[in-house]
């Protein structure tokens, strides 16, 4: 019943997509405005369906109807009610369908707010969000189908990957990430119809995605973290990022999209860029696309890389097309699209922006050429090669160390021309911070060459970011009398777009204390104990008291009860375990983690001899690792404060005049 | 031997026996000797080096330094009494490689082809560099045409410190 | 219309989807092992199951790989906990026995798990007709390359690994393997290096 519910569902939503897709067109030549609204109606026939999906699915999940295929894959009974209901996105066919379904929200949200405007801009998008919802919806009637019927109904499942159902952050990293992920698809969606509507030379489309972009941005940066969180709290090794190809392709559409926020400014405020704002965009689409079939078709091996039959060619002949289709359109337009601004002197804002857009363009393609470079070694040369962290790390440094540089240097600077004097006061005063955090960095122990010049410039553009902030409300103190701050929530609210940006890189500096402080100074011990011995590192020391084993429905669980000790007093217990699930031959650990503002303490329990005698523990000391969680917030803050919808709206009204910006919002 | 990768019989097994914690200490017959504690810190710290350098071949991307198998434990093992028989990290490295192929080289050897993966982001990086400078060059050059970019806004006073 | 852009973008794309069309034919977890054609690497271990006779050794007897020169070696890794072992088991306990009285050794070696372990669950399975030996560190799993268990080399007379079976190994292969080693080292007698 839920199978043919959802499958009907799926199927019916087939030729709503097509036909709406098609329509859309037509009735835009023909200036119907009618016909466009039934266009748009299938935009929202595609929500209901495809919820009526999702809903079914859900209602054959938890009631553990394995006549449906998806449900007899990830189901069991014996699985808890909240990882049975976020096995919704546990394995392939799920995704899909989740992603169908966040796509199909995204798109009435789009729809409704912006069908008023005037022009052919919004229908063109609605558009392409109908072709991009069709290839999804193809794909989950035909390679994807989660629906299928399962003859005889076995009695009961094997329940979800073990990895995925083992910390609650699984609930909220794959959402997240799918938010930020399908977000992408919505700017793709209007510079396809910018360029089809001929309104690309025109910054309209990008007035009207930027609040998206931040938006979608902010949940792609806290997908990011939250996957490096759930790593660190469940895979054991103390580590949070292995540039693994699933994380790669989470952070290759995140530097494209960084980029734009910043060039998309230059192309606001200068009418410069617009060619390359819109590969932007496209590139960044075509990352989530590809960071998709990358991890789903099994073409590259990786911790949850699903594999599966033929579902990598729908995948490539999706991306085929949407490159051939982004180029065609490009070549018709791109005359149009020259820049007509103009650069007032070498040292800007506009430059330092284009240099920001270089380090991330050539980060972004150092993670991607490393991440395939194993399939371009085995075709060229016929033998495998890994591409791992120690190259990630070597070729990355120095490009991060420049943009934390960067960070400091460009909201100091004004746009277009400035003077020697001006740039003095500007550039000079930030120096006292790099000077405080090269000596803390020394005071840590951090010697290594990056990771100081990482804590050095930190501490400059830290200082420099906070400055706008005190400038800001120095000016409104001055001229409004309001204390301090009231003056600083009125500047941040007054231009939300700009503080929320220096919001954010304060959170981008928070992280790369934390990353830098704990890959350069983590220390790790591993000991065999018996209950009443203990383990120190870094001053830190742990006595284990007891091993302890418990079945649970779903797994068998082998922990050890650990006192933290300070000196001969107990401070506290932790609770490492190794689950064992009936699917998975390996265990699972789950390491315990105590955190501190100065670290975390990390115990991992390796082995336990299965007479209870003794157990193998390694203990880590994990310097500033909270940092990296905290800033995170940081980031998302800042993006939610940029993305907030301001009062004035005037972007949704306005005409748009070729070659007119109107700057009064989001000046930054 | 100590409970890793074993069958869910042998968990069960073990389980009834943990349940209730043993404190009673058995003989050891352990086949896999838990490496100790370390002795000789610049030893641990040279096998680290190299140990991060090489690929788990049981899991995914992890090196046998981050990887906290078992396979990757003796393996650290064997880097570690190679270093201390006086074998240099290229020789420990070349070791490995003989053995597992250049698939467990977590970075690709800088040689031959390898070096595409290599030169491509700083030629990327030099290239890019060069076209803005000429860009910006050219562009600053320019004419101001019919632009009408309202300057007016408030942001721009606030950044000149008003 | 300005096509030099686009021509020139989708000069990078095409090899791009055509590496993509190369990689979904190809299974990424498949890595060649560099060892066939090579020296097989020495090792001296201990038997710690003895196997039936005709084959039987001692425990405690100490098989090394110098000694068995001039004839073909099979030599298996597994464990007790390795569930794809116990597929593998029976045909190679019954490819050794076809084999008595020719110049074939079969050797098992037993990874990361205990040897009590190991004598049970041979035990278990109704007995190895060869024997198995411990590889205490597993120095000789990581000479041999191993990824995992079960996996069996096959070393020729003169002493090359001739062959590498990854997984459960099939009767009729193994033993057409075997064959033709014994047929190579029968038209060219081993000599002693």
């Amino acid at each position: 019943m839920n199978g043919l519910v959802g499958h009907s569902a799926l199927l019916v939503s087939l030729p709503f997509l097509a036909l709406g897709m098609i329509l859309m067109p037509l009735a835009v030549r023909r200036g119907r405005a009618d016909l466009v609204a039934v266009a748009y109606g299938s935009i929202y026939a595609n929500f209901l369906l495809v919820s009526a999906a999702v809903v079914a699915m859900l209602v054959a999940l938890v009631t553990h109807d394995f006549s449906v295929s998806y449900v007899a894959q990830v189901g069991s009974r014996a699985t808890p009610l909240f990882y049975t209901i976020i096995s919704l996105w546990g394995a392939l066919e799920g995704s899909i369908l989740f992603w169908a379904w966040v796509l199909a929200f995204y798109s009435i949200v789009v729809i409704a707010v912006n069908r008023s405007r005037p022009g052919d801009l919004v229908p063109y998008a609605g558009m392409v969000l109908l072709a991009v919802s069709l290839f999804f919806a193809i794909l989950l009637v035909g390679p994807a189908d989660p629906f299928q019927a399962v003859f005889p109904v076995p009695p009961d499942g094997p329940g979800p990957n073990p990895l995925l159902q083992n910390h609650i952050l699984m609930g909220v990293h794959p959402p997240l990430l799918y938010l930020g992920y399908v977000g992408m698809s919505v700017p793709f969606a209007f510079a396809v119809g910018a360029l089809l509507s001929r309104e690309a030379e025109s910054n309209d489309w990008i007035r009207i995605t930027r609040n998206w972009t931040v938006l979608t941005w902010g949940f792609l940066s806290a997908a990011i973290i939250a996957g490096m969180w759930w790593s660190y709290e469940v895979l054991g090794w103390g580590g949070y990022w292995a540039w693994d190809p699933v994380e790669n392709a989470s952070f290759l559409p995140w530097l494209t999209a960084t980029a734009f926020l910043h060039s998309a400014m230059v192309q606001e405020r200068r009418s410069m860029l617009r060619l390359w704002n819109i590969n932007l965009v496209v590139g960044t689409f075509v990352l989530t696309i590809l960071g998709t079939f990358l991890t789903r078709s099994g073409i590259i091996s990786s911790v949850h890389a699903f594999t599966t039959g033929t579902i990598g060619y729908y995948f490539l002949a999706f991306i085929t097309l949407v490159l051939i289709s982004t180029l065609a359109l490009v070549a018709g337009t791109s005359d149009r699209l020259r820049t007509t601004g103009r650069i007032d002197a070498m040292v800007s804002r506009e430059t330092i922006f284009l240099f920001n857009n270089l380090f991330l363009t050539a980060f972004m393609l150092t993670v991607l050429v490393g991440t395939l470079f194993p399939l371009v070694a085995e075709a060229v040369r016929g033998v495998k090669v890994s591409v791992g962290t120690p190259f990630f790390n070597r070729m990355s440094l120095p490009m991060i160390v420049a943009l934390l540089f960067l960070m400091g240097v460009g909201p100091a600077l004004p746009w277009k021309s400035t003077t020697r004097e001006e740039l003095r006061a500007k550039l000079l005063p930030p120096i006292a911070g790099a000077a405080v955090m090269a000596i803390i960095a020394i005071a840590m122990g951090i010697h290594n060459f990056y990771g100081f010049l990482a804590f050095t410039f930190v501490g400059y553009s830290a200082a420099a970011n906070v400055r706008e902030f005190w400038f800001g409300a120095r000016a409104r103190h001055a001229a409004h009398g309001e204390n301090w701050l009231l003056a600083l929530v009125r500047v941040i609210a007054g231009n939300r777009r700009r503080y929320g940006g220096y919001i954010a890189h304060l959170g981008v500096f928070i992280v790369a204390l934390g990353i830098t402080a704990s890959s350069s100074l983590r220390a790790e011990t591993e000991g065999t104990m018996k209950p009443g011995e203990s383990i120190t590192v870094s001053g830190r020391t742990a006595r284990l008291k007891q091993l302890w084993g418990r079945e649970e429905p779903q797994r068998s669980v082998v922990g050890a009860t650990m006192e933290i000790m300070d000196g001969t007093r107990v401070i506290g217990t932790m609770e490492p375990r190794m689950n064992f699930y009936p699917t998975s031959q390996q265990p699972v650990p789950t390491p315990a983690v105590r955190s501190g503002i100065t670290g975390d303490f990390y115990l991992n329990v390796m082995a336990i001899r299965p007479d209870g005698s003794s157990a193998t523990i390694k203990a880590i000391f994990e310097p500033l690792v909270p940092w990296i969680w905290f800033g995170g917030g940081v980031v998302v803050l800042g993006a939610i404060i940029g993305a907030w919808p301001g009062a004035r709206r005037r972007g949704v009204i306005a005409e748009p005049i070729a070659g007119v910006i109107l700057p009064q919002e989001g000046a930054a | 031997m100590m409970l890793r990768l074993r069958n869910v019989g042998v968990i069960a097994f073990a389980l009834a026996l943990s349940a209730a914690p043993a404190r009673a200490a058995y003989a050891q017959d352990s086949a896999t000797t838990i490496p100790s504690q370390p002795r000789d810190s610049a030893l641990e710290a040279r096998t680290s080096a190299v140990a991060s350098q090489l690929r788990c071949p049981v899991c995914q991307g992890l090196s046998i330094q981050d990887s906290p198998s078992e396979l990757s434990q003796s393996m650290r093992a064997v880097v570690r009494e190679q270093l201390a028989q006086g074998k240099t990290p290229d020789e420990v490295k070349a070791y490995f490689v003989s053995k597992y192929g250049e698939w467990i080289l977590l970075a690709p050897k800088p040689s031959g082809f390898n070096i595409v993966v290599y030169a491509l982001p700083v030629a990327v990086v030099i290239l890019g560099a060069i076209a803005i400078l000429l860009a910006v060059r050219r562009w600053s050059r320019a004419p101001e045409e019919t632009m009408v970019s309202r300057d007016s806004g408030s942001a721009d006073e606030f950044e000149r410190g008003q | 219309m300005n096509w030099r852009r686009s021509v020139i973008a989708a000069l990078f794309g095409l090899p791009l989807i055509a590496l993509f069309i190369f990689g979904l034919k190809h299974d990424p977890k498949d890595i060649p092992s560099p060892l066939p054609g090579h020296p097989a690497p020495p090792f001296v271990r201990e038997v710690f199951a003895p196997g039936q006779p005709p084959l039987a050794r001692p425990v405690g007897d100490t098989i090394r790989l110098a000694d068995l020169r001039g004839k073909v070696v099979v030599l298996n890794f597994w464990a007790s906990w390795c569930l794809a072992c116990r597929d593998e088991h029976s045909a190679l306990s019954a490819v050794a026995r076809t084999y008595v009285g020719k110049p074939v050794q079969f050797v098992g070696s037993l990874y990361q798990d205990r040897p009590s372990a190991g004598t049970e669950w041979i035990a278990q399975m109704g007995g190895q007709s060869y024997p198995s030996v411990t590889d205490p560190k597993s120095y000789t799993a990581i000479d041999y390359g191993l990824y995992g268990v079960p996996e069996t080399f096959i070393v020729s007379a003169d002493g090359q690994i001739a062959h590498k079976i990854t997984g459960p190994a099939d009767a009729a292969a193994l033993a057409h393997i075997v064959d033709s080693l014994l047929v190579a080292a029968a038209a060219r007698p081993a000599t002693a290096p």
